[in-house]
């Protein structure tokens, strides 16, 4: 989202953290991104699995100095209860998005249709003009989906969930 | 049932915090009539609500205590963000609550209504807005232990008058004990036992180990360990402006602050070092210089304990990280170091190390300036000289910002922890006479010292009336050199002397305002001493007065406090006394570097700065 002090060593990195679910949390969150200067790819935010606390997915972008301070100073918020660093090789991660496309003639429907089943996306609205569809899986696979639906036809709209993981097998960073 | 006002004064009574510095205002009027006629509650009436924050920041230095400020919403609120910001960046325990338009209100851009969540998300350790007045008591005692616990810091309250008001339902509205789910204040693990054992072993192999003390050593009260593990090890000691004071600049290991105003030694040790125990500091850009060249010596290695993780590797990386509560690890260095010590062979740090630093500290005094300067007028130096003979082990020092400040960093002979207190961090000019009405109320029985500039103290000058309304004494020494004197010194050394808007005087060249007019018109006693001889007899009189006393001191409009590092450079280069750019090493020989060089090895200044070439032309 912001793009101060991008460089060429920098890396995208999902971090998980578990905050109270406080008025103004995010806004602590996002405000610490933006006074450090440090920059985010992605965020996302949902309910946990206990009262009380959010789920926040953050893909931070930065070398390894920076990403370390990154977790150190969301470590530091009052209301933010747990960090994890996610290893992309020791978790899961999905991205969700809708696509929203301009259909000309049933021949560009057809073609929308092979590549939604391709990716195992879905068809969820239909007009005689557009066509909106879903697909979920990792940053990449949403990223070429796009790009080659963006080959045949015009794309009026995408909305994308931000990226959000788990650890995988029994790890996890819940309160108890 | 109890109203909402009756919990936060209840909080404030049983947490022993019945000293408030504050300024009323419409949202915040039903907690000031709740206080109203209540003996065990003292408000400060300041004149400006930026001064209850630094007063409220005073007190909590100057005490070690929590220190509380009030205010009302709106403009009161907004006019405590410097004050937070500035407790924030030093690491002051503060609670500051002010109150806020009625929460039907909120969002309505009413009368007097500001966010102040938003606007204090980055300057403060937490903040919170109450919605509802069965939270009251919760909040306020989570605020407080966030303020005081771990790295201390503010914490900002926003009360919404109707919250305030309530009537709160609850059994037990204030709970005896807060658990904050992953706040952990209180550091120190298993792992940082084994950390402290591979930070001796390191020590006790250096040939020339140092300890940098920052302000961490304060806040956690370990200066006693601090002193005890020295003594035992007779290792020098070098200080940041924040940590002056937490050992006696008398000792002889005690080379005093470094950094860019700091002592020429100190900057010097530190370029030598070859292993540095850095203790609760934040390796600030005014003590590094030039990162990339820092420490020194080549492959220097670096101890770095702190109880903030984040401060760990930030901005100088850490050979042995150790995340603890100061006291806790002082406590492991001291109990480890006694083991080892009954071990003969491994009793004593490197001799001609130690017989050095004592050497150069013996051999640069502070001396005393008995001349005027260049246009006849008084110069800083002969002021602090004469503070020196004064001030008694227990005063406490405030400082303005600026080269008031440096100049009293540099030279003040200070003994205690907690009698220096002056804005760091941030750097706020006004922060000095406020805080310095904090501390005298924390301390009512020893004498304040403000030493101030006619710039920074202008800031928040109407304070005078605080004083006098409250009868609190402080000694004012107002260094007047018509010049925002910092801002004009580096005009002078990185602007070729373009002055931009830095002079202060009238244009007929009279010195104004008149600082012993002004104390004056605050029904306050005031003298001006435009005589070096007269320093010494003004401060005396200032120190026999029982009220306030302001003394303006006719300054030398141009004189810059010197050495100073050239911005962004490195420690052992700096500009001395004729403006020129000088390695460290033209003062002071290198170190030797193996026994033989260490034989009959003798400490040779080259050339001393202190005052003695002050006064010479300008080489041109």
């Amino acid at each position: 989202m912001s793009t101060s002090k991008r460089k060429s060593s920098d890396t995208r990195v999902p971090i998980a953290l578990l905050v109270y679910d406080h008025p103004g949390v995010m806004m602590k969150v996002t405000g610490l991104f933006a006074r450090r200067g440090f920059n985010i790819a992605s965020i996302s935010v949902g309910h946990s699995e206990r009262e009380g606390f959010s789920r926040i997915t953050i893909v931070a972008e930065g070398d390894e100095a920076t990403i370390e301070q990154i977790i150190k100073q969301l470590n530091k918020l009052v209301d933010v209860v747990k960090v994890q660093h996610l290893h992309p090789d020791r978790s899961t991660m999905r991205e969700f998005a809708l696509v929203k496309v301009d259909v000309k003639d049933n021949q560009a429907r057809q073609e929308i249709m092979t590549l939604v089943e391709i990716y195992r996306g879905k068809v969820i609205d239909v007009t005689t003009k557009t066509m909106t569809v879903e697909v979920s899986g990792s940053e990449q696979k949403v990223d070429s989906f796009i790009d080659l639906l963006s080959e045949f036809v015009h794309i009026k709209e995408i909305v994308r969930s931000g990226l959000v993981a788990l650890l995988r097998g029994e790890e996890s960073i819940t309160l108890d | 049932m109890i109203k909402g006002t009756a919990i936060i004064k209840n909080v404030l009574k049983s947490t022993g915090n019945t000293t408030i510095f504050g300024y009323p205002g419409g949202a915040i009027m039903p907690f000031y009539d709740e206080i109203h006629e209540d003996a065990e509650i003292e408000n400060i009436l300041v004149r400006h609500e930026q001064s209850a924050g630094h007063a409220a920041d005073g007190f909590a230095r100057a005490s070690g205590n929590l220190g509380v400020c009030v205010t009302t919403s709106g403009p009161g609120a907004t006019n405590l963000i410097t004050a937070l910001a500035n407790a924030y960046y030093d690491s002051s325990p503060v609670l500051a609550f002010s109150g806020q338009v009625p929460t039907k209100l909120i969002g309505n851009d009413a009368f007097q209504e500001a966010d102040m969540v938003g606007s204090t998300v980055a300057l403060t350790k937490q903040n919170y807005q109450v919605k509802h007045v069965d939270d009251l008591g919760r909040v306020f005692k989570e605020a407080i232990y966030i303020a005081t616990t771990g790295r201390p810091g503010p914490v900002f309250i926003d009360l919404p008058k109707d919250v305030q008001n309530g009537e709160c339902t609850l059994p037990d509205p204030i709970p005896d004990q807060v658990e904050i789910i992953g706040y952990n204040p209180k550091v120190f693990s298993t792992g940082a036992k084994l950390q402290v054992k591979r930070a001796l072993d390191l020590i006790m192999d250096a040939r020339y180990p140092l300890v940098l003390a920052g302000g961490g050593v304060a806040l956690s009260h370990s200066n006693k360990e601090l002193e005890e593990f020295i003594n035992l090890l007779r290792i020098p000691v070098v200080y940041t402006m924040m940590g002056k004071g937490v050992l006696s600049d008398d000792h002889p290991y005690v080379l005093g602050m470094l950094g860019m105003h700091g002592r020429k030694r100190a900057n010097f040790a530190v370029s030598e070092a070859d292993v540095i125990l850095a203790l609760g500091t934040r390796f600030s850009d005014r003590i590094t210089g030039d990162l990339s060249q820092f420490p020194g010596y080549p492959d220097a290695k670096v101890i770095h304990v702190d109880i903030d993780t984040a401060e760990i590797g930030k901005n100088v990386p850490a050979d042995i990280p150790i995340v603890a509560d100061l006291k806790l690890a002082m406590e492991e260095f001291l109990r480890q170091l006694k083991k080892r010590l009954k071990n003969p062979d491994k009793n004593t740090i490197n001799s001609w190390w130690y017989r050095y630093i004592k050497e150069l500290k013996e051999s640069s005094g502070i001396p005393d300036v008995k001349i005027p300067g260049k246009t006849g007028r008084i110069v800083p130096e002969k002021v602090m000289f004469e503070l020196n003979k004064v001030i008694q082990p227990d005063d406490i020092i405030v400082t303005e910002v600026g080269q008031n400040q440096m100049y009293a960093a540099h030279y003040l002979n200070l003994r205690k922890p907690r009698t220096w207190i002056s804005s760091g961090g941030l750097g706020t000019m006004g922060f000095g006479f406020p805080a310095a009405i904090g501390a005298k109320v924390a301390k009512p029985g020893v004498e304040i010292w403000l030493c101030a500039g006619d710039g920074s103290f202008q800031m928040n000058l109407p304070e005078l009336a605080t004083v006098k309304q409250h009868d609190l004494k402080i000694n004012i020494v107002v260094l007047n050199n018509q010049y925002l004197g910092m801002v004009r010194q580096w005009q002078e050394l990185f602007f070729e002397k373009r002055y931009a808007c830095t002079n202060l005087a009238c244009k007929d060249g009279l010195y104004f305002p008149d600082f012993v007019k002004l104390a004056e018109a605050y029904g306050l006693e005031g003298m001006r001493v435009d005589k070096p001889g007269d320093v010494h007899d003004a401060l005396k009189q200032s120190m026999a007065s029982d009220e306030s006393f302001l003394i303006e001191i006719v300054a030398e409009p141009e004189s810059n406090v010197l050495p100073m590092l050239s911005p962004g450079g490195a420690l052992n280069s700096f500009y001395s006394r004729r403006r020129k750019k000088r390695s460290i090493y033209e003062w002071y020989a290198k170190l030797p570097r193996n026994e033989f060089e260490a034989k009959d090895y003798k400490v040779e200044i080259v050339e001393d700065d202190d005052v003695n070439v002050y006064f010479e032309k300008e080489e041109q």
